[in-house]
């Protein structure tokens, strides 16, 4: 825990005359809220671990412009969609890896057809790929027959197909993977997406996170998977919500696998 | 005289796909009054979606009950509708099952129709039950009220009606009968008759065979009123269907356009535009006119079955946002959109309403989360989200009326790229913490 993390910037990187690896895109949540700073931080643990040649993009880094599509300010988005991309390809970006779905889906579907054409993954299929090429090892010992559910994030998943990564990944740490009543291509929203977030639900009889937790808690997992900042703290909240805080964890797939490596 | 029936048999059917021509007609003209959407390419992927999805029923069987018990009654409709052809050919030309030629094939044919029937009229039967009696809670939400509801059970009281006509057609026919082939069911419905006379039965044989086309001539010209059109708009409904993947909302072009002259400092932004007739582009919808002719085919094809809304995170919550509610609102305005032009020599005369707030309230519209269980849930094609984002196109670039909450959130985007009031200068900060 007490190693440095080797966080190089593009700018850093430019300044060498060099190109990365791949870059990682952190976004507004991984660079800001609190819970999601950890998410960040331990992907780069794993990273620096897997001597992965990464960089960010660090002060140059804006935010993809999701909320703001998505609550219908098509102007914003594409203000923020154009400068990103500028900033993309001055730096001649080929490959994007991001902890957040929202990020994912924007920088991957949205993007092309405004000139910005990258090669774009979800940390979990990146994580996948540095296993699968022997990069990576994943020794189960934490985690070893606990219970861990997978809450598929509805922009990862429904929304890009994205199913198995994150699973593939749970399956590694020999946990027991459990699945909810609604899980992949019917999968329970967490109540974040298309803003939400960032305003009060309207009137209903329940919370959307709520929902979900219950039906997480149904099946008694010890730990809740996500494997995206927003469900994180919406499962985190509902966890809270049914006072079952001491019982359950909800962590980021990264957080598992870097705590497996005692990173 | 002898050739009246044969008259009489022309006029109905003439009338009766006349009618209908004239009900297809209108459907166009109501569709094509959306805006212009690109559905070019794809083909080879539009059409294995077309035959895997509509044909297939592919997305039906996700719920196993309801999706069997569909397949009987889809594929019941489609073998059946083999027999109309005979009825049409007999009627037009006073033969009597003229198809009886083709030989023991014949028996083979009817006896499957006698079957399929009997199978249509259990599942209808499951059908109805389900609706009524075991009140699945997606066929009682509140826009399952009033006619929808009605429509819905009408649909199934014409399938028992024509199925039973057909077998008791079969069960009077004493000559097919009397041909002991195909007849597997209606002979055990014909003794029910042993005892009257012939010409009685000849008589409810008749009066069994002009009811049954002239009930599929109704159940035809039903449709354009009814949700039961999706019988046939799913298949171009599938086939228009988005390609792209779920999350993948469009980026307006014209929003694109003014992008690039903001930005671009070579842009004279006094310029006299090239096309100065161009009518100044309005963003997002408020009413039918301006959503884009596959989401009205969407509306149109729309069967209300519910299951969108039974996945709807927002709904499933006791919010009021219903998808299904979405697609049968913006289906009735267009409906009122074109009754006005029917009254108005074509011509749309403004009646000081639209599908936002009128029909559309913007406390559903802000309930969406943009998750997609809507699109994946519908087994054919629809995409409410696609209706409910242009809505929210509509209310933040048109009238500037996002919740508070989401205008703070765009401030803070637009006055340091994050959601948040955070500084963009900071945003390495957590390396350090």
């Amino acid at each position: 825990m007490d190693t440095e993390l080797k966080v190089p910037t593009m700018a850093e990187y430019m300044a060498q005359g060099k190109l990365p690896e791949v870059l990682f895109w952190v976004g507004c949540a991984g660079s800001f809220d609190d819970r999601a700073k950890k998410i960040t931080k331990a992907f780069v643990r794993i990273l620096n671990n897997a001597n992965v040649d990464f960089a960010v993009l660090g002060t140059e880094e804006s935010c993809t412009g999701d909320p703001a599509k998505r609550s219908g300010n098509e102007f914003l988005f594409q203000m923020q969609a154009v400068s990103n991309i500028e900033v993309l390809n001055a730096y001649d970006i080929k490959k994007i890896v991001t902890a957040c779905p929202h990020c994912f889906n924007t920088l991957k579907n949205e993007y092309p057809s405004l000139g910005g054409h990258y090669e774009v993954v979800h940390h979990t299929q990146f994580l996948k790929s540095l296993l699968d090429d022997g990069r990576l090892s994943i020794e189960g010992g934490k985690f070893k027959g606990k219970r861990i559910t997978f809450h598929d994030p509805c922009y990862l998943g429904r929304a890009n197909n994205v199913y198995e990564a994150p699973r593939d990944l749970i399956r590694k740490l020999d946990a027991e993977l459990l699945e909810m009543k609604s899980c992949k291509s019917r999968g329970l929203c967490c109540g974040a997406g298309g803003a939400q977030m960032f305003k009060e639900p309207e009137k209903g009889n329940k919370d959307v996170n709520v929902e979900r937790t219950e039906q997480a808690l149904e099946i008694k997992p010890q730990i809740i998977a996500a494997g995206c900042p927003f469900c994180n703290t919406m499962m985190t909240d509902g966890v809270k919500a049914k006072d079952k805080e001491s019982e359950v964890d909800v962590m980021d797939i990264a957080e598992l696998i870097a705590n497996a490596q005692d990173l | 005289m002898t050739y009246l029936p044969n008259i009489l048999f022309f006029l109905i059917l003439a009338s009766g796909i006349g009618m209908f021509a004239l009900n297809i007609r209108k459907l166009k003209r109501n569709i094509g009054l959306g805006q212009d959407v690109d559905t070019s390419g794809h083909q080879s992927e539009r059409m294995k979606n077309m035959v895997l999805i509509a044909f297939g029923q592919s997305k039906m069987v996700r719920r196993p009950i309801a999706g069997i018990l569909h397949i009987i009654v889809y594929v019941g409709f489609v073998i059946i509708n083999i027999e109309v052809l005979e009825i049409i050919i007999d009627g037009l030309f006073g033969t009597h099952r003229i198809f009886a030629k083709i030989g023991s094939i014949y028996g083979i044919l009817i006896a499957s129709f006698e079957i399929l029937a009997v199978l249509v009229l259990v599942a209808v039967l499951i059908f109805w039950s389900r609706r009524n009696l075991l009140k699945l809670n997606r066929f009682w939400k509140k826009e399952m009220t009033g006619w929808p509801k009605n429509d819905a059970n009408y649909i199934l009281y014409f399938e028992i009606v024509l199925m039973s006509l057909f077998l008791l057609m079969n069960a009077t026919d004493t000559s097919f009968q009397a041909m002991n082939t195909g007849n597997v069911i209606s002979q055990f419905i014909a003794p029910w008759f042993e005892n009257m006379s012939e010409s009685s039965i000849h008589f409810i044989e008749r009066s069994a065979w002009w009811l049954h086309i002239i009930g599929i001539l109704i159940f035809l010209n039903y449709l354009y009123f009814s949700k039961h059109l999706h019988i046939l708009l799913a298949f171009p409904n599938t086939y228009y269907g988005s390609v792209n993947p779920k999350g993948q909302l469009d980026n307006i072009d014209a929003v694109t356009k003014e992008v690039q002259m903001m930005l671009d400092p070579n842009v004279d932004p006094f310029a006299v535009p090239e096309n100065d007739d161009e009518v100044p582009a309005k963003f997002g919808a408020s009413d039918v006119q301006d959503l884009n002719w596959l989401q009205l085919l969407n509306a149109y094809t729309c069967t209300e079955c519910g299951r969108c809304t039974d996945e709807c995170p927002a709904n499933k919550t006791g919010k009021k946002l219903s998808p299904r509610k979405v697609m049968m609102d913006t289906r009735d305005r267009i409906e009122e959109v074109g009754k006005n032009m029917d009254q108005n020599k074509g011509e749309f005369k403004s009646d000081n309403k639209q599908l936002l707030d009128d029909y559309i309230t913007r406390e559903e519209i802000w309930a969406c989360t943009s998750c997609n269980a809507c699109v994946e849930a519908c087994p054919v094609s629809i995409n409410p989200l696609s209706i409910i984002l242009d809505m929210r196109r509509y209310l933040v670039m048109e009238q500037s009326a996002a919740p508070t909450d989401l205008n703070n959130m765009m401030t803070n985007i637009e006055n340091n790229g994050a959601p948040w009031p955070y500084n963009q200068m900071d945003r390495l900060n957590w390396k350090n913490d």
